[in-house]
């Protein structure tokens, strides 16, 4: 990977856009990791969770999903390609 | 009648409306100004197919039955959608770089653009996608059925089937006139693209907008509706453990699974970047499209009378309560589900039916296969049509024979869990490179039976295709092959039970096969490509240029590709090559260009093989590219044995030189032979003439003259017969025709007799022997053998030049051999005559020419007759002679 600028800070840069895209593969991760915990809600004993706060939670968790999907989709804008190291890479 | 007929206008009208769209953007693409066409947001808009009449309707009848369970089917979708950086980015690269066309291409081309891989994907695609589509037929017939029921004129409408006859028959109408209009290059089809962006908004418009009038007007505002929901029949959460994940999961396997989600999300991709806005803005809009199904389901319960079907109170809900503008909205966002599904879904696999069914079909029946003249695109448009028909025709026929009376909900997932089974294989493609064809086959078939056995052929209910015994004691009477309880574990959702036992028994099968059997080279090549899409981008297969036969591919591309592009794209190509004219080189870059062309038209194995059998011999495969190596180790071989019989000829010609250089020299000496006889013979002869002509002519000679004058003649006389007897001697010993004469005697007496023979007693030689004080007994031709002795004895007399001549005879015995030296005390032979004195007439030195030079030849050719040999030893004060001998002479070697 040639750098021919400033070094240090794209060495920060390149950082930054490296957890990024650590980041965005992780999403799913955290989403199915939300998402499963309305499996815990059917435990025997405990009080049954209305569907109304079910709903919430589930709406809520989609509501931040989709945030933190469209922060690192700006973020990852057009940077990500040009990051990585194969020139050729883009669409023709 | 009134309502029924504007319902009727209202769906042409929006028909019209659709096509007009999809005409203006077709247009505008065609003149290249259609940025907003390229729009990220429109990309996303035309994900929404996945939310079809299943979700318009089936959902909140789905909630009305089992609560919250319902979002399942869109969580899986947004779990995708966000960690697009896994997987979609890669199926998006490689079906732009591979110019994917279907995902039964995809499948195909990452194992070894295998056509049967192809047939069978397309087969299992169009097999699972039918409940699908009968399921928008029975929602638009319900739908229908709704209106009319509403408006008492249930009469009018016939019977459902009827109508499920009707829309079907105009929706494959609708769909071939949209989807093959035209032959697109790239498969892309904008204005299919742009006018299912516009359903996608009618259909939120139209869900969002019953949703706030069932809150808002009916519920009473927010919190009431909340309420209202808590305290229904779904009020509290009751979700299956199993169901939610195994739902969760199937949904997220069906999104990048149905051909029509793959249409969508890969082919009509324009750019990556678009995935990138997707990602957020897909997920968005499922949630937005979820949000108000419970609300309108827990109403609608509350609300309408008991037995109403649930999948319909998105429609019912609003018209009872006089809404009927709200009312022809939620019919039209139904509608729009529908026939976005029913149209992209059928393009979907009419191209697969045509790439990979109809065309390699038609290609062999075909006379001639792809050089015949005439444009092949007909075929194609025809292929593509008949299959949008046979699609609808096979939905509407599972509609007929199911019953038409499921829950929608129910039929999705059947479809949802039938073409679930490619991701084992899809997924296994793009992340790991060993997975090949023969795993790939043996997954989806038993995935494939499995879903078949336990999920499909049930849907029909007991006693179409599965008989009721079959259902209780299972396959063939065993027990433990039931339907809905495999292996006999009873108790599990038959959804549930299906799904794990397909997928996991899929990918088991998958995994273990890949790992046992080996793939073809160009499934490895696939693989490489394919999971190393991010590193390079080249295509695998090479063309070789060869022999070109540019115009047969532009006679074939025109019929493909179309006559103008065709030729735009030559003439393009020849002109990057620097050429004028139509015509480009058929180079590795430009066929493989070509292909890549087609491969959008026809699918990639399809182009494949046509471009093959066009170029035929000259193509490239990797099988033929082995076939080459296997023949250059042959060849290979073949040099190294050239080259170990050219060695053999030169080792050969070598020996004919040595021969021919011997032959020359035994010239030359023969040559030497004859002039030196010549020579020796005409010494003696020219004394005799001379002194015989004395004798003759002079008349005056004393008697002591004439005396000596014939003493002279008669010596030379005898020195001429000595010389003809040596000769012959040796000539005799030379031939080998010499008869030996075997007899025992004693060596002393040899010497004794070989001293006194040459006289040398009395005269100035002294000898003295040595060695072996003992008599030795030998067993030889003796007078042979004295016969060198007496040579050996003479030449010591005659050439040594001391001046008190010495010779010694050394005796010794070694091992069976006897060795006898004989050794002067002269100055020897010089070292540069040493090699040279057993030849013929060869000599030391001509002062004391006593002998013709023929003395030491013959004494050698009769120690190699007698098994011995005589040499020359240096190094011992004088000239010495070592005569070895056998002490018995073997006669075998004669």
């Amino acid at each position: 990977m040639s750098r021919k600028q400033s070094p240090l800070f794209l060495e920060r840069r390149s950082y930054r856009l490296r957890r990024l895209m650590d980041g965005a593969r992780l999403m799913p991760f955290l989403g199915a990791a939300l998402w499963a915990i309305p499996l815990l809600w059917t435990r025997e004993g405990g009080a049954p969770v209305s569907t109304s706060r079910a709903m919430l939670y589930i709406f809520s968790v989609w509501f931040v999903l989709a945030c933190l999907a469209a922060v690192l989709s700006i973020w990852l804008d057009g940077k990500a390609e040009s990051e990585r190291s194969n020139p050729q890479e883009g669409p023709r | 009648m009134g309502t029924l007929n504007i319902l009727i206008a209202v769906c042409l009208g929006y028909v019209a409306l659709l096509f007009l769209v999809a005409f203006m953007a077709e247009r505008a693409a065609l003149r290249g100004r259609a940025k907003w066409l390229r729009s990220p947001f429109v990309y996303t808009l035309s994900l929404s197919i996945y939310c079809t009449a299943w979700t318009f309707y089936g959902a909140v009848g789905f909630a009305a039955r089992s609560g919250l369970e319902f979002l399942t089917i869109y969580i899986g979708p947004t779990l995708v959608m966000i960690g697009w950086w896994w997987g979609l980015r890669k199926l998006v690269r490689i079906g732009r770089t591979q110019r994917i066309t279907s995902i039964a291409d995809l499948i195909s081309s990452r194992y070894g653009k295998s056509p049967l891989l192809a047939v069978f994907v397309t087969l299992i695609a169009v097999i699972g996608t039918t409940p699908y589509i009968a399921l928008q037929l029975q929602s638009v017939t319900l739908s229908f059925a709704s209106f009319s029921a509403n408006a008492d004129e249930a009469g009018q409408l016939g019977d459902h089937d009827a109508t499920a006859l009707w829309i079907a028959a105009g929706l494959a109408l609708f769909t071939v006139l949209f989807g093959t209009r035209n032959l697109d290059a790239n498969e892309r089809h904008h204005g299919v693209v742009m006018a299912i962006a516009l359903e996608a908004v009618v259909k939120l418009f139209a869900l969002v907008a019953v949703g706030i009038f069932v809150v808002w007007g009916i519920g009473g505002g927010l919190s009431a509706t909340l309420d209202r929901i808590d305290a229904s029949a779904i009020g509290t959460w009751q979700v299956p453990d199993g169901r939610w994940a195994a739902l969760t999961l199937l949904s997220a396997a069906a999104f990048l699974t149905l051909p029509r989600m793959f249409q969508v999300l890969v082919v009509e991709n324009e750019d990556e970047n678009h995935l990138r806005t997707a990602s957020w803005a897909f997920p968005a809009y499922l949630m937005l499209m979820s949000l108000f199904v419970v609300p309108i389901a827990v109403v609608g319960l509350d609300l309408m009378p008991e037995g109403a079907n649930p999948d319909q109170f998105v429609l019912t809900l609003p018209l009872s309560q006089g809404q009927e503008g709200l009312a022809m909205l939620s019919f039209l966002g139904g509608f729009s589900s529908a026939t976005s599904m029913v149209i992209v879904a059928a393009i979907a696999l009419s191209t697969m039916v045509s790439n990979h069914i109809v065309m390699p079909i038609w290609l062999r029946l075909a006379e001639g296969g792809a050089m015949i003249s005439g444009d092949v695109r007909h075929v194609v448009l025809l292929a593509r049509r008949l299959s949008i028909a046979g699609v609808l025709a096979l939905g509407y026929l599972y509609y007929r024979f199911s019953g038409g009376g499921e829950a929608l909900a129910a039929i999705g997932l059947i479809s949802f869990a039938g073409v679930a089974q490619f991701l084992p294989a899809l997924m296994g493609g793009i992340f790991w490179r060993g997975a090949n064809r023969v795993g790939a086959l043996a997954g989806l078939t038993v995935g494939f039976a499995i879903w078949a056995f336990t999920l499909f052929l049930p849907s029909f209910g007991p006693g179409v295709f599965l008989p009721e015994t079959v259902f209780e004691a299972g396959l063939f009477g065993n027990s433990w092959l039931r339907p809905e309880a495999l292996f006999g574990i009873t108790g599990l959702d038959p959804l549930v039970h299906s799904v794990m036992w397909s997928m996991t028994l899929n990918t088991a099968v998958f995994i273990l096969l890949s790992l046992l059997t080996f793939p073809q080279p160009l499934e490895r090549l696939q693989g490489a490509q394919f999971v190393n899409v991010f590193q390079h981008t080249g295509n695998p297969q090479g063309w070789s240029g060869g022999v070109a036969q540019a115009e047969d591919l532009m006679v074939m591309a025109q019929r493909i590709l179309g006559p103008v592009e065709a030729q735009s794209l030559f003439q393009r190509a020849a002109t990057a090559q620097g050429l004028a004219g139509y015509l480009p080189d058929p180079t590795p870059e430009f066929l493989q260009m070509l292909e890549r062309e087609m491969s959008g038209s026809v699918g990639a194995a399809t182009a494949h093989a046509m471009v093959s059998q066009i170029m035929g011999r000259a193509t490239v495969s990797v099988e033929d590219l082995l076939a080459v190596a296997d023949e250059t180790a042959q060849m290979m071989e073949h040099q190294s044995q050239l080259e170990a019989k050219s060695a053999e000829l030169t080792r050969t010609a070598r020996q004919l030189r040595a021969a021919n250089d011997k032959l020359t020299q035994l010239s030359v000496q023969k040559d030497a032979f004859l002039s030196q006889i010549s020579h020796e013979l005409r010494t003696p002869m020219t004394s005799i003439r001379s002194f015989s002509e004395i004798l003759r002519d002079a008349e005056e000679l004393g008697q002591e003259q004439l005396t000596k004058y014939a003493n002279i003649i008669h010596q030379e006389a005898i020195r001429l017969t000595r010389l003809l007897d040596d000769l012959l001697d040796l000539s005799v010993l030379e031939n080998g025709q010499v008869n030996l004469n075997i007899q025992r005697g004693s060596l002393t007496a040899l010497l004794d007799h070989a001293t006194a023979s040459t006289g040398v007693s009395g005269a100035g030689l002294r000898i003295h022997r040595r060695g072996l004080d003992l008599d030795v007994e030998m067993e030889t031709d003796l007078d042979r053998l004295s016969q060198v002795f007496i040579n050996l004895i003479a030449n010591a007399k005659k050439y040594c030049d001391a001046p008190r001549p010495e010779l010694t005879i050394r005796v010794a015995q070694r091992d069976n051999y006897l060795v006898v030296d004989f050794t002067d005390n002269g100055s020897g032979v010089p070292r540069d005559k040493q090699d040279l004195i057993f030849e013929k007439f060869a000599r030391v030195s001509d002062q004391k020419a006593g002998g013709a030079g023929l003395g030491l030849a013959i004494c050698r050719e009769i120690m190699s007759r007698l098994g011995g040999a005589i040499t020359y030893l240096p190094g011992q004060g004088g000239a010495s002679f070592r005569v070895t001998l056998p002490m018995r002479m073997r006669q075998a070697a004669e």
